[in-house]
């Protein structure tokens, strides 16, 4: 697994940071925007904070749930649907957002290089 | 070459042969001429009484009723036809007008019939056929208000007509006598046990009522009227209304020799034709076969008939059903088929039920077997599934058809045969209705409305439209969303009664999984309108929708605009010019809304704090632009300064606004206030909209613009402004309660079963029980109400959710930029990144 040993972990915040059923977004140093969201029970994911059907940077302020289990994300901007895990869109097979891999340390929530 | 068709007269059944001729002779083979005696287009005369509710005679029109633009249409009002020359196939005017024909349609209707009493036509006497007999009345009611005493009225005449006149009278704030000459009221509809509920609840209405007895003088007493009746009273009043039934104007016939009936009314055949091949009757002139119908569906039957015939096509007019449904002041009463038992060896099966005010009787052939008519009094619920059966074999014993539900198997909508009329407005069977449903693939209400166009007009049948889906087998799923099976409004009683206060305890009791964009914002309301503190207290803040969540709007380039609190649009200079520096200071773009505020575009979330800082310190507070809640009172200048003016709308406004301000709803709410009846302020385009009149101010409801505009219905007229607010906050806080989520009030009260009489019933007259804790309800969210943003900038832990980033506080997010346009900042757009496949 060489792949892990390079990924950068970054720490962003503290776990408190980030509300249960909510988001935040963190700026990485090379500009890119993560959102960073906690599910109800407590399990963290990173996506592209970009909204692919708007160009706007909020996928963070989006309402975090589930559709029929499945975690995830509505945009705030027009409303689709993003699985938290996987970055796909439910309302539009043809689209997906990028993934982050987010990890807790310390009580600190680290994103990983994609 | 056309031909020429004169139409003497035009009211709502000449207006409908007109349209039928038309909308098929497109080569414009007739041309027509209408002469009217009144002086206004054909109008819908049916709903006459509902001109009391805002003296608006426009609300009365039929649509395309002046023909404008339609050059194979001459229409001249205020002439009616006077001679008809036969030989020479002419007809003069009282204008003296003279038009040749080729085909003559009589069309005069019916004059009211005034009984010879002495002194019937004393001032203060008048009928009850047109919007100027309105006019009239109203002018007598407004100068009685103006003597001693409360004015008070007689009605002569206890039929359909009359208790419409005293619907009319008690609308205008009278309680009337009813005289009535039978020992019933409504004698032609109902019967005798009928007769008696009728009269109990029209009694508890303030209607006197006074059958079995003649009215045998008018007599003018010191500038008011007495009337004698026959059993030895005396009434005292200032007006009298006769509507005691209508006569055919034959008038034109009689002189020019064509056939009348023994009792009056042209005499036509099946194919509505005269004794003079050239000369058809249609409508309450006309004597067809004999028979004068006084009902406006018979009328536009011979419409049709009369139509086809002049061009050129064969139809026999098929008879007529007499049925009839009507509400009058709230009360139901519905008549079908033989209601009085007149075929020979009819069986009655009565069920009174004095404590519920409900009377029905079933007319039944001499086996049992066949539904011949009935009379339903008090509760007319059963009339659409009991009239389509009139003929049919009976799916159920009399006796347990007519027991209330709960008391064993009222009659199913199964038993109707399918071509069983459902909605009777639009003439859509059971057939077609299930035929939408089963191979339209129609599953839901709207969707079969929207198809069938049943229930679009008068709305009756649409609790029908409910059942047939259930009986095709389509459940109609009134879920919140996949996390609640309850509805928004079960919901909100879930949360009111349980007094549970936070989400996540909601759905683990009541819902499953961790809710979605749908559930989270519609309990996050609730809570709001329940009473919950700030809402970004705690776990509230997750549940809110961004704009909420900021206390702003999100626009298209992530940033988000401003709206302080303008209430009723008046802003002093002062407050204006703060509002020009912030919007200087932080680079904001601006823009005047059309609810007469001010709206700053382009603020990033950092920002938003130290606008607000700005803006509170200024004596602003939140304009809830973001939230499903009050937005503003749109207001004209009033009578402060307006030359029309009638009353101060700019200061109900600011009233109404500051007290309904940061009330959460199911859907966004807006409101206007106008000085006059001039409606500057389009208060009739708002969910609740006034209009000030000369002794106080109506209320109109259910108004909206969007997709589907719609103008609001006047709901109260001409109450102070105490009761305005009053009802007005039973208004509010009923809709909040029982309302769909992003359900507007126009498509709310449309869905209420009853739609705005029940609403009347509810919030006016309260009839559920529920006003005082309605209005209590609101007072305690106008005694808990908090400036929203004041809560955030005293808050250190709520303000510090306004950053963009959680690892870079202060920073922007470096996406947003802006280019100038018109002198003003725009936002730049960041390409649509390009999508990702799978």
């Amino acid at each position: 697994m060489t792949a892990m040993a390079q990924r950068t972990w970054v720490a962003v915040c503290p776990v408190e940071s980030v509300p249960r059923g909510d988001g935040v977004a963190a700026l990485l140093d090379n500009g890119e925007q993560v959102a960073i969201f906690r599910t109800e029970s407590d399990e963290f994911h990173g996506l592209s904070n970009m909204d692919p059907f708007s160009g706007a940077a909020v996928l963070s302020r989006g309402i975090v749930g589930d559709a029929d289990g499945v975690a995830v994300v509505a945009s705030p901007v027009y409303k689709q649907r993003f699985e938290l895990s996987t970055g796909a869109c439910l309302d539009d097979e043809n689209v997906r957002v990028r993934t982050y891999p987010v990890r807790i340390a310390g009580g600190v929530v680290h994103v990983g290089s994609p | 070459m056309s031909r020429t068709l004169v139409v003497a007269g035009h009211g709502m059944v000449a207006h409908r042969l007109v349209e039928a001729i038309r909308s098929e002779d497109a080569e414009g083979t007739w041309r027509i001429v209408v002469f009217g005696e009144e002086r206004r287009p054909a109008y819908d005369r049916v709903g006459l009484t509902s001109y009391v509710d805002g003296w608006d005679a426009g609300a009365l029109a039929l649509p395309g009723a002046d023909y404008s633009g339609d050059e194979a249409v001459e229409l001249r009002l205020g002439d009616p036809v006077t001679g008809v020359d036969r030989e020479a196939r002419r007809v003069v005017t009282a204008g003296g007008h003279s038009e040749r024909y080729d085909a003559l349609v009589l069309a005069t209707g019916s004059r009211p019939f005034v009984p010879p009493v002495p002194g019937h036509d004393l001032p203060g006497c008048f009928v009850y056929r047109t919007i100027e007999d309105l006019d009239a009345i109203h002018a007598a009611v407004e100068r009685a208000r103006g003597g001693r005493g409360r004015p008070a009225a007689a009605v002569v005449g206890g039929g359909l007509l009359g208790l419409e006149a005293a619907k009319a009278l008690r609308d205008m704030g009278l309680s009337p006598h009813v005289v009535e000459m039978a020992p019933r009221l409504m004698p032609l509809q109902v019967d005798e046990g009928g007769g008696a509920l009728l009269r109990r609840l029209v009694t508890a209405l303030g209607v006197t009522v006074h059958t079995g007895t003649s009215t045998d003088a008018i007599e003018a007493d010191r500038g008011k009227l007495c009337a004698k009746l026959g059993n030895g009273t005396e009434l005292d009043v200032d007006l009298v209304v006769f509507s005691a039934g209508v006569r055919p104007r034959d008038d034109l016939a009689r002189q020019c020799g064509l056939e009348v009936a023994e009792r009056g009314g042209v005499l036509v055949d099946s194919s509505c034709r005269t004794s003079d091949p050239h000369v058809y009757a249609i409508g309450e002139c006309a004597a067809i076969e004999g028979r004068v119908y006084g009902l406006v569906a018979p009328g536009y039957t011979m419409a049709e008939v009369a139509a086809a015939r002049l061009l050129g096509r064969d139809a026999t007019f098929p008879g007529a059903d007499t049925s009839t449904k009507l509400k009058l002041m709230g009360v139901d009463v519905a008549s079908f088929g033989d209601a009085h038992a007149a075929t020979e060896g009819a069986l009655e099966v009565v069920f009174n039920d004095a404590v519920n005010g409900s009377y029905k009787k079933l007319v039944v052939s001499d086996d049992s077997a066949t539904l011949l008519g009935g009379v339903l009094v008090g509760d007319a619920g059963d009339y659409n599934l009991l009239r389509p059966l009139v003929g049919n074999p009976l799916p159920a014993d009399p006796a347990t058809i007519l027991a209330p539900a709960g008391g064993g198997g009222a009659v199913g909508i199964e038993a109707l045969p399918e071509e069983a009329q459902i909605c009777s407005c639009n003439a859509v069977t059971k057939g077609a209705i299930t035929w939408a449903i089963t191979d339209e693939g129609c599953d839901s209400v709207p969707a079969v409305k929207a198809c069938t166009r049943a229930g679009t007009s008068c709305g009756s049948c649409v609790p029908m439209l409910g059942r047939l889906l259930s009986a095709c087998g389509v459940e109609q799923s009134k879920a919140l969303c996949e996390h609640f099976t309850v509805s928004r409004a079960e919901l909100f009683e879930i949360v009111r009664a349980t007094r549970i206060s936070t989400f996540s305890e909601l759905i683990a009791r009541h819902g499953k999984g961790s809710g979605c964009a749908i559930c989270k914002p519609a309990v996050a309301s609730i809570l709001a309108t329940l009473g919950n503190g700030h809402i970004l207290n705690g776990e509230q803040a997750a549940l809110q929708d961004t704009n909420d969540h900021y206390l702003a709007n999100l626009q298209r380039n992530g940033t988000y605009s401003v709206v302080p609190r303008i209430p009723g649009g008046e802003i002093t200079p002062d407050k204006l010019i703060v509002i020009g520096e912030v919007a200087r200071e932080f680079g904001l773009y601006a823009k005047i809304t059309g609810g007469q505020r001010i709206d700053l575009f382009g603020a990033t979330v950092e920002q938003l704090p130290r606008i607000w800082r700005r803006l509170v310190d200024a004596g602003f507070e939140s304009g809830h632009a973001y939230g499903k809640a009050l937005r503003t009172v749109k207001s004209c200048v009033g009578s402060t300064w307006c030359r029309y003016g009638v009353q101060d709308s700019v200061g109900l406004a600011i009233e109404l606004e500051l007290r309904y301000r940061g009330l959460r709803s199911p859907h966004k709410l807006k409101s206007a206030v106008s000085g006059c009846a001039r409606e500057c302020a389009e208060a009739r385009g708002k969910d609740f909209g006034v209009i000030a009149t000369d002794n106080g101010w109506n209320l109109y409801v259910g108004g909206n613009g969007g997709t589907m505009p719609r103008h609001a219905d006047l709901l109260v007229s001409d109450v102070d402004t105490e009761t305005l607010i009053r009802i007005i906050d039973r208004f509010l806080m009923f809709y909040v309660r029982t309302a769909d989520r992003l359900q507007r009030t126009a498509p709310w009260i449309e869905e209420l079963d009853g739609g705005l009489g029940h609403l009347r019933e509810v919030i006016v007259e309260d009839s559920l029980g529920i006003c005082a804790e309605l209005e209590a309800a609101m007072a305690r969210h106008v005694e808990e109400y908090a400036d929203e943003w004041k809560g955030v900038l005293e808050d250190p832990e709520k303000l510090a959710r306004f950053t963009s980033f959680v690892n870079a506080p202060g920073v922007p997010d470096p996406t947003i930029s802006f280019r100038t346009e018109r002198e003003q900042p725009v936002p730049v757009l960041l390409p649509v990144p390009e999508v990702v496949g799978r």
